[in-house]
């Protein structure tokens, strides 16, 4: 649990939480958000920060398996969870499907929006799965499939500034195509 | 954002007394609303009760053939339930047309209602807004007011209600539940849960201080075609211009509301009994009384237009 008010310093949490298989422990200030707490508290920057208001989807991690904007989350609202960042997706010489896609499909040139890209895309073959709709979707109560308007539509809260949405969309295309 | 303490609730009865006991206090569930206006110190809570773990978050069969949706429930699990998709479409068409991907597994059902009304300037602290600070004047009339309400609005404030969701419960007929400090429930129908700003426009639903939303009700499915039609400036992840929910009938009556163009969801009833003389009926109908600017006067013909279309594609 959460405990408010440790030591009594004003908003002050203890969180526990779950980050790519391992257990961590946070003293924080109340108002650090979970990105800030991957980011300044464990050390793990490949989450980045772009607008932190959830507009950009820099920030895309998966909690308790879905995709989320960290930005947007209070760390303490964390607390039992279990968090997955892209360190926690794969490594480099374990490469995620959607990672060794991204590589084979050139899908970045700088790279920023990356890693919030590699997991939004994970979520979104996982929701497609459990047959999540969209707005792009046809018949509602069909099986959903993965074609470019409804890859395009699921994908559009991660912007690239790079414009490799169209690499982006093959990457995300051809692990859905495997699958 | 300003300091704040925070509380994990351990049951319904307990967060409600944390927030009435408190002043400054608010509930906490997904965030994604709350936490922007923190940022922005729009929002300046003292204190924040979280209820995410509550057990409100289960979406139900009721006797009567309706659906109980949890307040907690998310935006993501609403539209992707078996009975939601198939027999109340026009509501998961419309929480897929709202927000993204990301969101919608943060967002919940009560806090999705409760969204604040959107307006350039209720988010440009440097500017007077009646709603972010009351009495100091309305920035909007005579400056851009191209995404803002066109009716129901006031000389106070002409902030738009910003949701596609409520929009479709509108159209259902939906009911919000609630718990309140003195342990008493109460029942409050969608028409009257967002109020028009009048001299009030800080105040945009009827729950008193610690009262919490437990659940949606939805009565038995209505049957008839189902449609959400968004327009928006860009294909996807952008606030409604205009949007019309429809439920139309194969004797060509049906239910219709708005949203994009007024403070809360616009559905007039004695419009929607005009559809089966066609689309400028009823908007004449829904959109009288209406006090656009010269920058949003444009959101009338283009609600009858948004109409026409789906009506076209209801009846093929």
């Amino acid at each position: 649990m959460a405990r408010a008010q440790a030591a009594g310093t004003m908003g002050s949490v203890v969180v526990a939480l779950t980050v790519n298989d391992e257990r961590r422990r946070l003293d924080l200030d109340s108002r650090v958000t979970l990105l800030d707490a991957l980011r300044e508290h464990l050390h793990l920057t490949g989450t980045k920060k772009g607008c932190d208001h959830g507009h950009c989807g820099a920030c895309t991690v998966l909690v308790n398996g879905v995709r989320i904007n960290a930005c947007l989350s209070l760390a303490a609202m964390h607390d039992g969870d279990v968090v997955t960042t892209i360190e926690g997706l794969g490594r480099p010489d374990r490469l995620h499907p959607v990672q060794a896609a991204f590589i084979a499909h050139d899908a970045f040139q700088c790279g920023y929006c990356t890693p919030g890209q590699i997991c939004s895309a994970v979520a979104v073959l996982a929701e497609v799965e459990a047959g999540v709709p969209s707005h792009a979707t046809g018949d509602l109560t069909a099986p959903v499939t993965l074609d470019t308007s409804e890859l395009r539509e699921r994908m559009s809260a991660n912007i690239c500034r790079c414009g490799a949405y169209s690499n982006i969309a093959e990457a995300v295309a051809d692990v859905a195509g495997r699958s | 954002m300003r300091p704040f303490t925070y509380e994990r609730a351990a049951s319904a009865e307990a967060a409600v007394a944390a927030v009435a006991s408190r002043p400054g206090a608010r509930f906490i569930a997904g965030g994604t609303n709350l936490l922007d206006l923190m940022k922005f110190q729009i929002e300046t809570p003292a204190h924040l009760v979280d209820i995410r773990h509550l057990p409100l978050r289960g979406i139900e069969d009721l006797p009567d053939g309706g659906l109980r949706i949890g307040a907690l429930a998310t935006n993501t699990e609403v539209a992707a339930h078996p009975r939601v998709k198939r027999e109340y479409g026009v509501l998961a068409r419309a929480i897929v047309a709202g927000a993204t991907g990301q969101l919608r597994n943060k967002a919940t059902t009560a806090g999705n209602l409760l969204q604040r009304n959107r307006c350039p300037y209720f988010y440009e602290t440097s500017l007077p807004c009646n709603k972010r600070q009351p009495g100091s004047g309305c920035s909007a009339l005579g400056g851009v007011t191209r995404s803002l309400a066109v009716v129901g609005t006031s000389p106070h404030c002409i902030a738009q209600n910003p949701g596609d969701m409520a929009v479709a419960l509108r159209v259902l007929d939906a009911t919000v539940e609630t718990v309140r400090p003195d342990g008493s429930q109460r029942r409050i129908a969608i028409g009257d849960f967002h109020l028009l700003p009048g001299d009030r426009p800080e105040i945009e639903h009827p729950l008193a201080p610690g009262e919490l939303v437990t659940a949606v009700t939805l009565p038995r499915p209505p049957g008839g075609t189902h449609r959400y039609h968004k327009v928006r400036d860009r294909a996807s992840y952008a606030f409604a211009i205009v949007s019309v929910a429809v439920v139309l009938q194969e004797d060509g009556t049906g239910r219709v509301a708005f949203g994009g163009v007024a403070p809360r969801p616009w559905r007039v009833e004695d419009a929607e009994a005009l559809l089966p003389s066609g689309p400028a009926a009823v908007v004449a109908a829904a959109f009288q009384g209406a006090t656009p600017t010269a920058g949003n006067a444009f959101k009338i013909p283009l609600a009858e237009r948004a109409l026409a279309l789906v009506l076209s594609e209801g009846r093929a």
